[in-house]
């Protein structure tokens, strides 16, 4: 056997493979999107509203279709909830220590938080169909919302909590003993990095989709350039973090992580942000769904080059 | 409370009878790979290759011949769980279905995993793996069951070259040095010991003899806990979020009159 090159080659592969893929990507999404929903409320201007609004419907369902993706890539499914109440004491099961641990309870707060402003941002927009609902609807659901008080504790926690959802999975992936995960104590900076960029991509198209013509969408537009600009030097900062790990990385993966996160994800829509500006179009829409396909393919190389070895 | 518990594995006594595996699949009731079919692995006589969820004993062949086979020597290893003393997987398992038993050892309780498998990416050694037929991690339990009512692990009890030792690790650890002591008065330098002493991960209490290097017998020269980079990874998650939050409130935020 050569030698390795570090003592994390002896480790074995957990097999996580597509759901926890996606469910990086989606938690992601939600804890941005979430995020930038509650910067917009606590701090935008207030014809930027429908902008948040945008942030709180993306946040809730990518929410449940996160718990859900998690319970499918457990090997028994229907003993989800051992991660939150202990099986033989009924007691709550808390490991601080234990991102795994962590996250599965802040997933549940940050699911309250998302359910609150989501139903806020229906009853603002005068969406609520349901006549039970619409009982409770003035002034009930709008009190979750900023600039009421309540509403403003809830964009406050929530948006923290959204933040370590974005965040977290990357230290769940440090918090073991795999290649790459483990030898670099960086994922978690650039999975947060990631998740804003791909998130205000991803409200750059929802908001161009609905025709919504808002100043806060050309802030949105230089906000992601310069987070898709922090995401590339954190990704430096984790290859020279790697040293001779790096060789996992000389393959496929490697080549996979160079042209479609770095290449077609990143510089890229870099490049035709910047000639967009220059040209004076403000709506340009392709560097967005390039910076979604560039965070994808991130958690896709992440994942599965440490998952190959 | 019962003194803490162990294997001393003397690799240079095993002879790669397999006796160990075999015991251990007949008390724990470990199915075998494929239904039973002969599945070689064609490039070594070690057909197992792994530890995972039904294989909890591996006897390791690592077969050192250089390829016009003039000469080499087999090194044999009964490889299994360490029951570390800082144990990784006991670390992270999120559901508590890992546990550390009266007798010091580590112990996945299968009515509790839910196959989260966080444990499998947490063990240094590779140790831990889904038993297909439970769907939870599985590992040597070190016959927890069988320590219970008084009796020594199947495997060590089956070993006919006590190569596996089973004991107090006070005990095996005196028993170990000894033996490190006699190879080398008799000229075999080279003999140390593996995760006795409790510089690695607290101890190990399954430790071993080794004629050569760690890696030649895939171990890892240098195990690591898994939360090594849990507040060193966090204080750099909440640099990002710092710098995330500031430049959003910068260029979201309402700007007033200065904008108009």
């Amino acid at each position: 056997m050569n030698a390795a090159p570090s003592s994390t080659w002896f480790s074995d592969a957990p097999h996580w493979q597509w759901y926890i893929v996606f469910y990086f990507f989606i938690g992601g999404l939600a804890g941005g999107c979430y995020f930038l929903a509650a910067v917009i409320d606590l701090f935008g201007r207030r014809v930027d509203r429908p902008l948040a609004r945008l942030g709180y419907y993306v946040a809730f369902p990518a929410v449940l279709v996160s718990g859900l993706l998690l319970t499918l890539d457990l090997s028994r499914p229907l003993r989800f909830w051992h991660m939150l109440i202990e099986r033989n004491t009924f007691q709550p099961m808390f490991k601080p220590w234990s991102p795994m641990s962590i996250g599965s309870w802040a997933l549940l707060f940050f699911g309250a938080f998302t359910f609150m402003s989501f139903l806020a941002a229906l009853a603002d927009d005068d969406r609520v169909r349901s006549p039970l609902l619409r009982r409770f609807q003035r002034p009930g659901f709008r009190v979750l919302r900023a600039p009421s008080t309540i509403g403003r504790i809830v964009a406050v926690l929530g948006g923290v909590a959204g933040f370590y959802i974005a965040g977290y999975t990357g230290i769940l992936l440090a918090v073991t003993n795999r290649p790459i995960w483990s030898d670099t104590p960086l994922l978690g900076m650039l999975f947060l990095a990631s998740a804003a960029s791909t998130s205000a991509a991803l409200l750059i198209l929802l908001a161009q989709r609905a025709n919504r013509q808002l100043p806060g969408l050309a802030d949105l537009h230089r906000f992601d350039d310069w987070m898709i600009v922090l995401e590339l030097l954190v990704l430096g900062a984790v290859l020279w973090s790697l040293g001779p790990v790096l060789q996992a990385w000389l393959n496929a993966w490697g080549v996979l992580l160079v042209l479609g996160v770095v290449g077609l994800g990143s510089i890229v829509p870099l490049t035709l942000s910047f000639r967009a500006r220059r040209a004076g179009l403000a709506h340009v829409t392709t560097p967005a769904v390039l910076v979604l396909i560039g965070g994808l393919l991130l958690r896709v190389v992440i994942v599965f080059s440490s998952e190959s070895v | 409370m019962p003194e803490p518990m162990g294997f001393y594995t003397d690799t240079t006594v095993c002879i790669g009878c397999k006796a160990c595996e075999v015991a251990c699949k007949e008390w724990n009731q470990l199915p075998s790979t494929n239904g039973g079919a002969n599945t070689l692995s064609g490039d070594s006589y070690d057909n197992t290759r792994q530890l995972d969820g039904m294989h909890w004993r591996h006897v390791k062949f690592v077969e050192q011949f250089p390829d016009d086979r003039t000469d080499g020597r087999w090194l044999l290893m009964s490889d299994v769980c360490k029951h570390c003393v800082q144990a990784g997987c006991l670390e992270v398992c999120p559901t508590g279905a890992i546990i550390r038993t009266e007798f010091d050892t580590v112990v996945i309780q299968s009515n509790t995993c839910n196959g989260c498998r966080d444990c499998i990416a947490a063990c240094p050694f590779g140790v831990i793996d889904i038993n297909p037929v439970s769907n939870t991690a599985q590992k040597c339990t070190l016959c927890y069951d069988r320590l219970q009512g008084g009796l020594e692990p199947a495997c060590s009890k089956a070993c006919p070259t006590q190569s596996i030792q089973f004991g107090t690790i006070s005990d095996l650890r005196k028993r170990a040095q000894a033996r490190v002591d006699q190879l080398h008065n008799a000229g075999e330098d080279q003999a140390y010991l593996y995760g006795a002493d409790d510089k690695m991960l607290g101890g190990l209490n399954s430790f071993y003899l080794l004629v050569d290097k760690p890696d030649v017998y895939g171990l890892p020269p240098d195990p690591k806990m898994p939360t090594r980079n849990l507040v060193t990874g966090s204080v750099y998650a909440v640099l990002g979020a710092i710098m995330v939050g500031l430049a959003s409130i910068f260029h979201l935020r309402d700007r007033g009159a200065a904008e108009q």
